[in-house]
């Protein structure tokens, strides 16, 4: 049995490796890129607008509306990572519904790569938002002795985000290819519906935790901003 | 027994112990959490989308401990390593 996508290898010399998985990451990329070229060709202003325009329209004020809920005030700024990471997730899950489709995030690799964007993600928006040193701050919250901590939390989360979407669909593949040798006609198939609704709520609960992350590095600079604002009121007046 | 009798024992009995356990308690803890989210929507209905995505978020949390237990059974039966490294040695 095979435990995930990497160990189908279509070529492979010396180091670099075609598996099945970088193939279908590159399909589902192109897929995306094409799709979202072909509706972001002829975008209208107007009354009537064509019915994909109006579902792109939908998703991305969905997406905004999340972002902003979680507390992050400006979505535009964080939508080209988040929304990018949700449709990404979400496509690659849904697209088992075509035959002989292995979900590339039932692979630890892709997994990894995902949550490593998120590990640097974070620090990246935090310091875009106050500075490298406004940034650096927010570890010795609330006291210094916190430090290690901090550090083992932003490492663990990471290795949870990898293993959580990794494990969830890794195992609903599993229990298809289990099921299809025991009762091979209709089980699998309701396996498959519930693989549908897990994988949505996979998709939604990593960028939904990547947003949690990004707002918390966020939210910790921007209130030392404002105690330094405060302060330096003070020694105006 | 010899070695690899031995590790196979063990890795198959740790499998099933690691699943079954690490399936009960967080099974019990999302049925706990579904549980109070229901009678507080029950109480609240106007809360319901916010209970509703803070319950999605918490399960997927809990959930993810029984996965890790499930990955670690999955790892043991299928890409043992200690199995792999007495193979090898024997193949020498």
């Amino acid at each position: 049995m095979k435990l995930s996508p990497d160990e189908t290898i279509f070529w492979q010399h010396g180091f670099f490796t075609i598996n099945l998985t970088i193939v279908t990451t590159w399909a589902i990329m192109l897929v995306l890129v094409v799709v979202s070229a072909l509706i972001t060709r002829k975008l209208k202003t107007g009354i009537r607008i064509s019915r994909w325009q109006g579902i792109l329209e939908i998703l991305v004020t969905g997406i905004n509306n999340q972002i902003k809920e979680i507390g992050l005030k400006k979505p535009q700024e964080y939508i080209g990572f988040l929304g990018t990471l949700f449709l990404f997730i979400v496509i690659s899950n849904v697209f088992i519904i075509l035959p002989w489709y292995e979900p590339p995030t039932g692979s630890l690799s892709t997994t990894a790569a995902l949550a490593i964007c998120v590990f640097m993600a974070v620090p990246f928006f935090g310091i875009v938002k106050s500075g490298i040193g406004g940034y650096l701050k927010s570890y010795l919250k609330p006291t210094f002795i916190m430090l290690p901590f901090n550090l083992i939390s932003e490492t663990t989360r990471t290795l949870a985000l990898a293993v959580r979407l990794f494990g969830n669909i890794m195992s609903g593949g599993m229990i298809v290819a289990i099921l299809l040798s025991i009762t091979p006609f209709i089980f699998p198939i309701v396996m498959k519906a519930l693989g549908l609704l897990t994988g949505m709520v996979q998709a939604y609960i990593f960028s939904i935790l990547a947003t949690v992350y990004i707002a918390a590095a966020v939210h910790d600079s921007k209130s030392t901003d404002k105690k330094e604002i405060i302060s330096t009121k003070k020694q105006e007046d | 027994m010899d070695n690899v009798s031995i590790i196979a024992v063990a890795s198959i009995v740790t499998a099933g112990f690691s699943t079954s356990i690490g399936c009960m308690f967080p099974a019990l803890g999302e049925g706990k959490s579904v549980s109070t989210a229901l009678s507080s929507i029950a109480q609240q209905p106007d809360a319901a989308p916010t209970i509703t995505r803070t319950l999605f978020v918490g399960l997927a949390m809990i959930e993810s401990t029984a996965i890790y237990c499930f990955v670690v059974s999955m790892i043991l039966i299928f890409a043992n390593p200690f199995w792999n490294h007495i193979i090898s040695n024997i193949s020498k």
